[in-house]
Formats: structure tokens, C-alpha cells, sequence
């Protein structure tokens, strides 16, 4: 085991700003890109919801 | 064919002359407002001049990219040459050229005086002058495949740049880079052929390239 | 036996065939994740020469593997799209740019942060971070075409030819970055000679690349699934999928 406690850990040796800023913002990138994707699939859904319901009250 | 093509573009040019000076003027001032930028310090001007010479260059070649195609476009001539049965490659061809005899030509006339500017010794002038030479026709003839694809495209002028920019990256590197090369008392031969070599790559393939982007952009 | 062939290159059994396989490629890409952290920061010894800001590789190297990699995926499917006028290959195209752009921008954000430490600064004209920075603009560039163009059928010939034409000039680029570079000496510190690599360093950084991997898969999968599903919502297998029989 490399650390003796937490504070160790995220001190990462005095390079703690770098290392966590390093992870924070790709993590933030992957988070983004899932969102923006989830995002463009639910207006599509949308899309395809009230066609759908137009295409029921055409059928009655 | 290839003849009538490049006459024909040059005629059209010397009728629309402020097209032709706007290039070069752009590229004037350009290369005249880096030292109100950067201070009137000779010998820091001196370094930088071929890499701001060779920027300039680059961007008023990009700059006038879209009349390569886009006058013909508008008129209809460009679905006439489509139609016709002579091949499509070397019309492109002749559409670069004339491209690089009314902007590419002007710029290299230019550099020479604006290196003046910049105190470059006279060898160092033949050098800037000869790297322009070898390298604003491989700005044409790469430069007209993003003309080709941004054809009446929205915003076409800005995309071309993000498009052909990055492509543009080699020959500046080796065109200022004859430059340094020779004000260092080094030999510049490896950079004119390396350049040479981009020329003759970019003779065989961007007209080929050029002539599928157009098909695709007018389908 | 060439039908059987077509049948998964059509669109709509490749969005079914997709859908099935984007869970296990999700749950490898987590699982992967969650390894390769646990080797990166808990096995991985020390460095001796860096120190602790060595760990930002794990996420720096794959990232900049997947950002080089799926640039030329890209070009191989916009290719074979353009050749053989397979819609599938060009959609398939489509859906890599984006993922290879956020791969870029994280190989160039951790390098940048790596390098504070390291070597002082945030940003070296370095060959490789100077070649990476001129594939995020080719990414953007191929990604701004498509953008521009509504036709869907254009842009997917335009941005193959953009493709491959970047295809081609990388290798040219980075070498006249990599020139460049050894000519203006001093300027530059080079990466090239890394230390020797504990095993446990390479494992964890082997890790990091598979679950790099992974998530690109699934994310493309997922991607091409939703651009099938935007391009064909006008077809018939569409409505049928969604409860709209004729």
C-alpha cells in the first residue's frame, strides 16, 4: 500500500493540484459527452413519442 | 483545355482587378502590423520575419480560396464543366493554377520588399522569395480541396480555414524554416526539396481530390 | 452467402445487433476502469524521479493511444463509405469524431498538467504536444464539415474526403513537426526517453488502455445507434419499432 491515510492520498506528494486536476476534468469530459449523447437520444425520443401519438388519433 | 481554363480565369481577373490587389494588400498589411505589435526591436524582427512572412502568405492564399470555385459556381459554368466530357481533374488543375498565377505570383513578388522591412540580408531575401516560389502553389493546390468541399456551403469562408490550415502546417514549417536555415549559415537544399517533393505530391494528388469534392459538393 | 453479409451491414439489424452489445462493453469499460485506478494509485510504486504526479500517465498515454487510433478508424470507415457507398461505414464515421475529439482534449489538458510539474510550464512546442494539438484541429475540422453540410449523404462523402486527406497528411505533419522541433534545440525538453517502467506502472497504464477501449466502443455503438435512429425516422422499420404498424 502506497498511503498511510487520506490526507496522504489526496496530497499525492505535494502534486495533488495536478494529479486531481488531471482526473477531475477528464472525468468531467466522459461525464459531458455521455450527457450530451443521453441528451440528443431523448429529443429524439420525444420526436418519435408524439408521432406516435399523432399516428393513435389518426388511427380512431 | 488547360490553356483556355487559365486564360479564361486570368481574363476574368484582370476584369475584377480589386479582387486580385485586396489579396495583396491583406498580405501588406498583415506583414506590416507584427512589428507595431511586437515592437520596433530590429534584431527580434529579424528572427521572426520568415515565420511572419510565411503566416501572412498563408492566410491571404486561404483568404482569396473562395472565388476558386464560387463565381462558376453562381453562373452555372461549374455544371456546365461537370457535364462536359473532358476530364474534370484537369479543369481543377487549371482552376489552381490560375488560382496561384493571380494570388500565389503577387505574394511572391511582394516578400522581397517586405523582408526589406524586416532588415533581412540580401541572401536571406532570395531564399524567403524562392521558399514562396516552391511553396504558395502547394498552398493552391492543397487549399482547393476545402474550396471544393465548403462549396456554397454557410459560413464556407471560416471552415475552409479550419479545414485547410492544419494541412498548410508542413509547408510552413519547411518554407520559414529555409529561411532560418540560411540566415544560420546552414544549408536550406534539404528544406527546397523537401518542399519540392510536397509540390510534386500535391500536383498528382489534390487535383484528383479536388475533382471528387467538387462531384460530391454539386450532386 | 454475400446476403447474409448485407443483412448486418443494413442499418436497421446493425442498430438491434448494437443495442445488444453496448451493456457489455459498458460494464467491461467500468469494470476496467475500476481496476486500472485501483492498480494506477494503490499497487503502482512511487516514481523515483517524478514523484507522485507520474500517475497522471494512466489517464495521459491512453488517452492520447485512443485520440491517434480512432482518428485513423475514422478515416478507414469514411473510406470504405466512400468506396463502397455503405451508409453504415459513413454513420460509423460520424459517430467516432466525437469521442476521438474528447480524447485529444483530455490527452492535451493532462499533458498540460503533467508538464507544470515537470518541466515548469503548462505548454512546450514538443513534437508530440504540438502534433496532438494539430489532431484536435483536424477532429474539429472534419466534425465543423459535417456540421455545415444538411444533406446527409454529402456530408458523409465530404467529411471522408477531409478524413482521408488528414489521414494522409499526419505522418507528413508530425514530421515536419518532429524537424522543426530538433532544429530549434532548447526550446524543448523531449519525452521520448522515459525512465524504465515498473511492471505494475505498465500494468495499470495497459488497464487504463483497455477500459479506453471499452468506453469507446460502447460510446460509438451508442452514438451510431442514435444517428441510425435520427437518419431512418421516416422508414418503416422505425414506425414498426415504435408500436406504429401499418
Amino acid at each position: 500500500m502506497n498511503w498511510n491515510s487520506w490526507s496522504e492520498f489526496f496530497s499525492m506528494g505535494g502534486y495533488g493540484f495536478y494529479v486531481w486536476g488531471s482526473y477531475l476534468v477528464s472525468f468531467m469530459c466522459i461525464a459531458g459527452e455521455i450527457w450530451i449523447l443521453l441528451n440528443r437520444q431523448r429529443t429524439l425520443q420525444q420526436y418519435l413519442g408524439q408521432r406516435r401519438i399523432k399516428y393513435e388519433r389518426e388511427k380512431e | 483545355m488547360l490553356t483556355w481554363v487559365i486564360r479564361r480565369d486570368l481574363l476574368l481577373a484582370m476584369r475584377r482587378q480589386a479582387d486580385v490587389l485586396t489579396t495583396l494588400f491583406f498580405f501588406i498589411i498583415v506583414v506590416s502590423l507584427f512589428p507595431l505589435g511586437v515592437g520596433p526591436e530590429m534584431n527580434t524582427l529579424r528572427i521572426m520575419a520568415p515565420g511572419i512572412v510565411w503566416v501572412a502568405a498563408l492566410l491571404a492564399s486561404m483568404l482569396s480560396l473562395g472565388r476558386m470555385f464560387s463565381n462558376d459556381y453562381l453562373d452555372g459554368t461549374l455544371e456546365q464543366i461537370l457535364l462536359s466530357p473532358t476530364s474534370l481533374s484537369l479543369l481543377v488543375l487549371g482552376k489552381m493554377l490560375s488560382h496561384w498565377l493571380i494570388t500565389g505570383v503577387p505574394l511572391v513578388l511582394m516578400a522581397p520588399v517586405l523582408g526589406i522591412q524586416y532588415d533581412l540580408p540580401f541572401s536571406a531575401l532570395v531564399v524567403l522569395t524562392l521558399s514562396l516560389l516552391l511553396g504558395t502553389p502547394i498552398l493552391s493546390l492543397i487549399g482547393a480541396i476545402g474550396a471544393a468541399l465548403t462549396l456554397g456551403l454557410r459560413g464556407g469562408g471560416v471552415l475552409v480555414s479550419l479545414l485547410v490550415l492544419p494541412l498548410y502546417i508542413p509547408v510552413l514549417i519547411f518554407g520559414a524554416g529555409a529561411v532560418e536555415a540560411s540566415t544560420a549559415g546552414l544549408g536550406f537544399e534539404a528544406h527546397f526539396s523537401l518542399l519540392g517533393a510536397f509540390l510534386l505530391a500535391s500536383l498528382v494528388f489534390a487535383p484528383w481530390a479536388t475533382a471528387a469534392s467538387l462531384r460530391i459538393s454539386m450532386e | 452467402m454475400s446476403i447474409n453479409w448485407y443483412k448486418y451491414a443494413s442499418p436497421a439489424s446493425f442498430y438491434f445487433l448494437a443495442g445488444k452489445m453496448i451493456p457489455y462493453f459498458s460494464i467491461a469499460a467500468i469494470a476496467l476502469l475500476i481496476v486500472g485506478l485501483y492498480i494506477g494509485f494503490f499497487v503502482a510504486p512511487t516514481d523515483f524521479q517524478q514523484g507522485e504526479a507520474y500517475r497522471i500517465i494512466f489517464i495521459h498515454v491512453p488517452a492520447a493511444w485512443m485520440s491517434m487510433f480512432l482518428y485513423v478508424v475514422m478515416a478507414f470507415w469514411a473510406g470504405v463509405g466512400l468506396a463502397f457507398n455503405t451508409r453504415l461505414s459513413s454513420m460509423m464515421a460520424t459517430a467516432i469524431a466525437p469521442t476521438g475529439a474528447m480524447f485529444t482534449f483530455i490527452a492535451l489538458w493532462t499533458g498540460a498538467w503533467w508538464g507544470k510539474p515537470m518541466w515548469g510550464t503548462w505548454w512546450v512546442w514538443d513534437a508530440r504536444l504540438t502534433s496532438e494539438l494539430i489532431l484536435f484541429f483536424l477532429y474539429i475540422g472534419f466534425m465543423s464539415l459535417q456540421a455545415a453540410i444538411d444533406d446527409p449523404r454529402r456530408a458523409d462523402k465530404a467529411g471522408a474526403i477531409i478524413a482521408l486527406v488528414g489521414v494522409v497528411n499526419i505522418p507528413i505533419i508530425y514530421f515536419s513537426v518532429q524537424w522543426w522541433n530538433t532544429l530549434h534545440q532548447g526550446a524543448s525538453v523531449s519525452i521520448a526517453q522515459s525512465p524504465k517502467m515498473a511492471t505494475a506502472m505498465l500494468a495499470g497504464m495497459l488497464v487504463m488502455a483497455l477500459a479506453a477501449w471499452m468506453y469507446s466502443i460502447a460510446m460509438i455503438l451508442m452514438r451510431a445507434r442514435t444517428i441510425i435512429l435520427e437518419r431512418e425516422r421516416h422508414t418503416a422499420w422505425v414506425a414498426e419499432l415504435k408500436g406504429m404498424t401499418r
